[in-house]
């Protein structure tokens, strides 16, 4: 039923939303440097927004991220969590080719987007971005103003609507519209860390895209905000897909549908170690490596 | 006893001020303060020195000649020596430099920045432009002097002036100062932060989008100073223009035309400064004069390029 049959190494059932008790009694065989030690987690085709085929991304020979293979779901948002260095950012930065402006990144493998290879001949990258929107760890409006900061990218996209329109509907949509309604033409850099990664959450849907992937959003901000940017989350996910590096599992846990727990190898390759609904994943973790991770024994 | 916990409370304290009034002097760090001090006073004494003598034997010169020093011609008598046609020289020549070594020095550094792969070849192009930049000037003379003077000479500067024309000293300088425009512009492009080229990227702008909405429009306080400052050092040049022939001495021509001007015979102020300096004494007056202007058209551009980068300036 699922393209993902073949490229399951463990040979195991394919099962729609799996259910990961029957793995349990398996899980003390699983060794720790596969990353197939438990069913890759599938998902009807209609949403299966991205496809990881087997992915390895590589800085010049140094291997980042080993062998990935997942779905990630539409309308749902989804967690990459995993320590340090273990390459989610990495991971994350490939679903949108930003890695392509590092000179010497380069990735094996695919990635399918709604079934098409991102990768492939003849994909442009820029167009990728558009639909593939990012927000960063550390906040980085544009030193322009508020206005600019939203209408860039519509700009470039050679967008012929009604600009002040889509500048209010994407700032209210980002929930800072009512903080900066009165200050659109002050510069963006102006406002605080909260409020500068709103302004930049609404920068990144103002270009309409299908996906917005965030890069540990909050990483940078006091809780308050945090909460604020979580809620802004559950929001968005009705109209955007959302893919989050995050470091902070508590917030893995209180914001995310999906869990996929990364971690690295010997060879400091990160792989992907179970990907489930983030309940189950936190509370009854098939792999002996999660358990420690979320349990705070390493990581 | 109740009082002996008071007691020590107040010891303590007093311990603790005993300590914080501190011990002795250090004498090692005043004698090292001292000793900046007196490097300080030394280096700025020095360049202090120079500028009084100068303004002391100049500004008499130009206080009693007034508007003809500025505007005379060369001459062979003292008081009838003005920096006019210097003066001409050099803006024309500042002109020249302007126009060609800023498109292609800025075109340059954007390119290596912010197109340009990190391949060996790019390494080694930007240690060339660096090595470039430590070039003694005389070399770029000698340069001026094979190319442009005499394998050019026909055509950048016909007819009397046998190629040490104006252009032929423009294209020197303009060569002079290219590898500080790309140097300095590349710096300027370098701190534009990754994240701000990230973010135009992620919203599906490309390459050229984000070079021209972004990274020049931030960069260009950087990159207007390096490239003003670049201009006041080919102002004070001297030893490459004496090579590639500007005047020395005098020379008398009416031009009909800017193209013929520029075709023909000019001198610049820093050689005119070399010149009288080797003159007889009674040119003396004329030199620091000359100095004078010289400094003063240094400190006004400085003094743009420094306003410059303080009205443009961004903080990330």
């Amino acid at each position: 039923m699922t393209p993902k049959a073949e490229h399951d190494p463990g040979g195991g059932p394919t099962i729609h939303l799996v259910t990961t008790q029957h793995a349990l009694d398996e899980s003390e065989q699983i060794s720790p440097a596969t990353s197939g030690g438990v069913p890759p987690m599938t998902f009807a085709d209609d949403d299966v927004v991205f496809e990881l085929d087997g992915l390895s991304c590589f800085y010049g020979q140094f291997r980042a991220v080993r062998d990935i293979s997942l779905q990630v779901p539409k309308n749902q948002i989804t967690a990459l969590i995993g320590p340090s260095g273990c390459g989610k950012s990495t991971l994350l930065r490939s679903f949108n080719r930003m890695n392509d402006l590092i000179d010497s990144a380069r990735i094996t493998g695919r990635i399918l987007y709604h079934g098409v290879d991102l990768y492939a001949d003849g994909v442009d990258p820029v167009e990728v971005r558009r639909r593939i929107g990012m927000v960063f760890q550390k906040p980085n409006p544009f030193p322009k103003s508020i206005y600019d900061n939203v209408a860039f990218g519509p700009r470039v996209a050679g967008f012929k609507g009604s600009m002040d329109e889509l500048v209010e509907r994407s700032l209210r949509r980002a929930a800072i519209w009512d903080e900066v309604k009165d200050k659109l033409k002050e510069p963006g850099t102006a406002l605080s860390g909260g409020q500068q990664q709103r302004l930049c959450i609404a920068r990144a849907i103002a270009v309409e895209p299908d996906v917005i992937l965030m890069d540990e959003p909050c990483s940078a901000l006091d809780p308050i905000a945090t909460l604020k940017i979580e809620e802004l989350m559950r929001e968005l996910k009705q109209n955007y897909t959302i893919v989050i590096v995050t470091h902070n599992m508590q917030q893995a846990a209180r914001a995310s549908d999906y869990t996929a727990f990364l971690t690295m190898g010997e060879d400091r390759a990160g792989y992907l170690v179970e990907m489930a609904p983030t309940q189950e994943l936190f509370t009854r973790p098939v792999n002996r490596l999660t358990e420690d991770y979320i349990t705070g024994r390493f990581g | 006893m109740a009082s002996t916990p008071r007691a020590q409370a107040l010891t303590a304290s007093e311990l603790v001020r005993q300590r914080l009034a501190g011990g002795q002097t250090d004498w090692r760090s005043v004698g090292f303060q001292g000793l900046l001090v007196l490097l300080l006073v030394l280096t700025l004494g020095v360049l202090a020195w120079l500028l009084t003598v100068v303004f002391v034997n100049g500004v008499p010169v130009l206080a009693e000649r007034g508007l003809d020093f500025v505007t005379s011609p060369l001459a062979s008598q003292a008081d009838r020596a003005g920096v006019g046609q210097a003066i001409q020289g050099s803006l024309m020549l500042m002109g020249f430099v302007a126009l060609l070594s800023f498109p292609l020095g800025i075109g340059a550094a954007v390119y290596l920045e912010e197109y340009a792969a990190n391949t060996a070849f790019t390494r080694f192009v930007n240690t060339v432009v660096r090595n470039l930049a430590g070039v003694p000037s005389i070399v770029y003379g000698l340069l001026g002097l094979a190319v442009f003077v005499v394998a050019l000479g026909d055509i950048v500067g016909p007819g009397p002036a046998s190629g040490r024309s104006l252009i032929a000293g423009g294209l020197t300088m303009a060569i002079l100062v290219l590898p500080i425009v790309i140097i300095t512009s590349a710096e300027a492009l370098r701190a534009v932060p990754g994240a701000i080229r990230e973010a135009a990227f992620g919203v599906g702008a490309t390459r050229w989008e984000v070079v021209r909405s972004h990274v020049l429009p931030y960069a260009a306080p950087g990159i207007f100073t390096g490239t003003i400052l670049s201009m006041a050092r080919a102002f004070g040049e001297t030893a490459p223009l004496i090579l590639v022939g500007a005047v020395v001495g005098g020379f008398n021509v009416r031009y009909d035309s800017v193209i013929e001007q520029l075709q023909g015979r000019y001198t610049a102020l820093p050689t005119t400064v070399y010149d009288w300096a080797r003159k007889p004494p009674e040119f003396a007056g004329n030199v620091y004069a000359a100095i004078v202007v010289l400094i003063v058209v240094l400190l006004l551009v400085n003094a743009l390029a420094i306003f410059l980068r303080n009205r443009f300036e961004r903080r990330w």
